[in-house]
Parts: structure tokens; C-alpha cells; sequence
């Protein structure tokens, strides 16, 4: 029964990394090609766009790390192996 | 098979007590920090040297970052932003340091940061509108919004905690992995790499703050005036 509930948390955490990752690396590319765009047209206020940038990319990249929290807590504190 | 990234080791025990690694790091941080500030501000000229120097440029880069966010006397944020900031910095960096792991990688004191700013966020909520200003900035723009901005208000200090504690502890863990792969030079890439993140996570740590404790005294700023174009978290 252990070993079932194991190898059950090790594929969950496998798919939580994977497709958690999927979601958050497009918004992150859509974020940033966005942000080129307006410093190409407006490279005066590229201070501005790039501090904006980097506190929305933080922001997009909580719910990856929340999949990688996740999947941590299944493989090394799972609460139904101990 | 590496250690579980949620244990903490415990360096010694004074009676019941039993201190942690990260516990020991931080105070160890606390106490350079506090060393240096100290020494370079014991003797202030009106001409700097070059300690000096690059003080003022922290502290005037740091207030015109304020500045840009909120409105007014960046002077009264300045010692939390601040002190979050180069803490933070600090303590992402000690990776560096060989045996140390930043403390910052153990949820414990991710969490004790993320605290401070919630408390800081409701003591300057509270002095910047009164009890019942903050307690009815609940129920603004109606009732129905209650549930959502408790809500909010948790998770966004919640998710600080979680977003340093996820990135720097990533790191730790990845760099450790490859380690055991591969010892000569291979993790230093990544190490640099961890450099960066540590720089930014910091960066984004001490502007989010920012943002979250700032809203609550812009939102007081907007009630008076007309209409100014405010910062939204």
C-alpha cells in the first residue's frame, strides 16, 4: 500500500511540475515579447517597462513555483507515508 | 538521496531550546550587516570616501525607487524597504559562502519576512485611515466583496513567502543535485545563475513589499484628493 501511495506522489509530482510549468513559461513569453515591443518603440522609458516586467514576472512565476512547492511536499513530506 | 527541503537542522541547544542552522546564519547576517553599517557611519564627511560613496548611492537609488511607487517622504519607508532588501540580498548570497545555505531557502524565515510586511501593511493601513477606514476598505466597492478581500489580502503575503521560499530553495536543491552528479566546476553556471535569481527575488521581494504596504496610504491619498493614478498590487 506504501509503495503504491509512492509511486502514485512521485507520477503527481511529475505531472504538477510539468504542466504547471507549461502555463507560466507562455505568459512569461508573451509578457516579455510585449515589453520588447514597447522598449523598441520607446526606448526612453525602458527603465519603467523592464522594473514593471520583472514585478509581473515574479507574479507569473508564483503559480510554477506553487506546482514545484507541491510537488515537493508529495515526494518529500507526504502526509500519507508517514 | 538528498534531505527532505523542508527539515532544518539543528546546530545546538541552549536548555529546551533547540537553535537551527538558519536561525545561526541569520544572526550571523544580522550581525555583519549591522558591523558594516556601523563602521562606515561612525565617521560621516561632508567629502565620502569611498565606503561612504557607495552607501549614499544605496540609500538615494533606494529613495528614488520609493519615490516612483509612493507618493511622498520616501524617508518613511526607507528602514523596512531597506532592511528587507539588503537582508534579503544578504542572505540569498551566502550560498556563496561555502557549508552555508541561506536561510532564506528554509520556510521558516521566508515566512517570519512575509509577517513582517503583513503587519507592517495593516500598521500603516490603520495610521494612514484609521480603524474604520481600514476595516471599510474591506467592504469597498461593496458588501459582496468582503470574502474576496480577506481573501486577498492573505494570499498575496502568502504567496511572498512562497515565491522567495520556491526560488531560492530551487536553487539550493538543483545546485546540490548537480553536485552529487558532477564536483569540479560544472555547478558554477548554475551558481551564477542563483546569483541572479538571488538579486532579483530580493529586488522583487523589497518592491512588492513596497507596493502592498504603499497601497494602503495611497489609498488614503486618493480618498482626499481628485483622482491620481494610484498603485495596484
Amino acid at each position: 500500500m506504501n509503495d503504491f501511495i509512492q509511486i502514485t506522489s512521485v507520477i503527481a509530482a511529475t505531472f504538477a511540475v510539468a504542466f504547471g510549468a507549461l502555463g507560466p513559461a507562455l505568459a512569461e513569453g508573451r509578457a516579455v515579447a510585449a515589453a520588447l515591443e514597447a522598449i523598441a518603440r520607446q526606448p526612453e522609458s525602458a527603465g519603467t517597462i523592464s522594473r514593471t516586467l520583472f514585478v509581473g514576472l515574479a507574479m507569473i512565476e508564483t503559480t510554477a513555483i506553487y506546482c514545484l512547492v507541491v510537488s515537493l511536499l508529495l515526494l518529500f513530506a507526504n502526509p500519507f507515508t508517514q | 538521496m538528498e534531505s527532505s527541503p523542508f527539515n532544518v537542522e539543528t546546530a545546538f541547544t541552549i536548555g529546551p531550546l533547540a537553535v537551527s542552522w538558519p536561525v545561526v546564519v541569520t544572526w550571523g547576517i544580522m550581525a555583519f550587516l549591522t558591523a558594516v553599517s556601523f563602521i562606515i557611519t561612525r565617521r560621516l564627511s561632508l567629502k565620502p570616501g569611498r565606503a561612504q560613496a557607495v552607501l549614499e548611492l544605496i540609500v538615494s537609488t533606494l529613495d528614488s525607487e520609493i519615490r516612483e511607487t509612493v507618493a511622498g517622504n520616501p524617508a518613511r519607508f526607507r528602514p523596512l524597504i531597506g532592511t528587507l532588501l539588503i537582508f534579503i540580498l544578504a542572505a540569498n548570497w551566502t550560498s556563496l559562502v561555502p557549508g552555508v545555505e541561506p536561510p532564506t531557502a528554509h520556510l521558516e524565515t521566508d515566512a517570519a519576512l512575509a509577517s513582517i510586511v503583513f503587519l507592517a501593511s495593516i500598521f500603516w493601513a490603520i495610521r494612514s485611515q484609521g480603524v474604520g477606514g481600514w476595516l471599510g476598505s474591506f467592504v469597498r466597492p461593496s458588501w459582496l466583496m468582503l470574502p474576496l478581500n480577506v481573501i486577498g489580502q492573505i494570499t498575496r503575503h502568502f504567496s511572498l513567502m512562497i515565491r522567495l521560499f520556491g526560488n531560492v530553495m530551487s536553487g539550493v536543491f538543483v545546485i546540490s543535485i548537480v553536485l552529487s552528479l558532477a564536483g569540479l566546476l560544472v555547478p558554477i553556471p548554475l551558481m551564477a545563475l542563483e546569483m541572479l535569481t538571488g538579486a532579483v527575488q530580493a529586488y522583487i521581494f523589497a518592491t512588492l513589499a513596497l507596493v502592498f504596504v504603499g497601497s494602503a496610504v495611497s489609498e488614503a491619498a486618493t480618498e482626499n484628493e481628485p483622482k491620481q493614478k494610484g498603485t495596484e498590487a
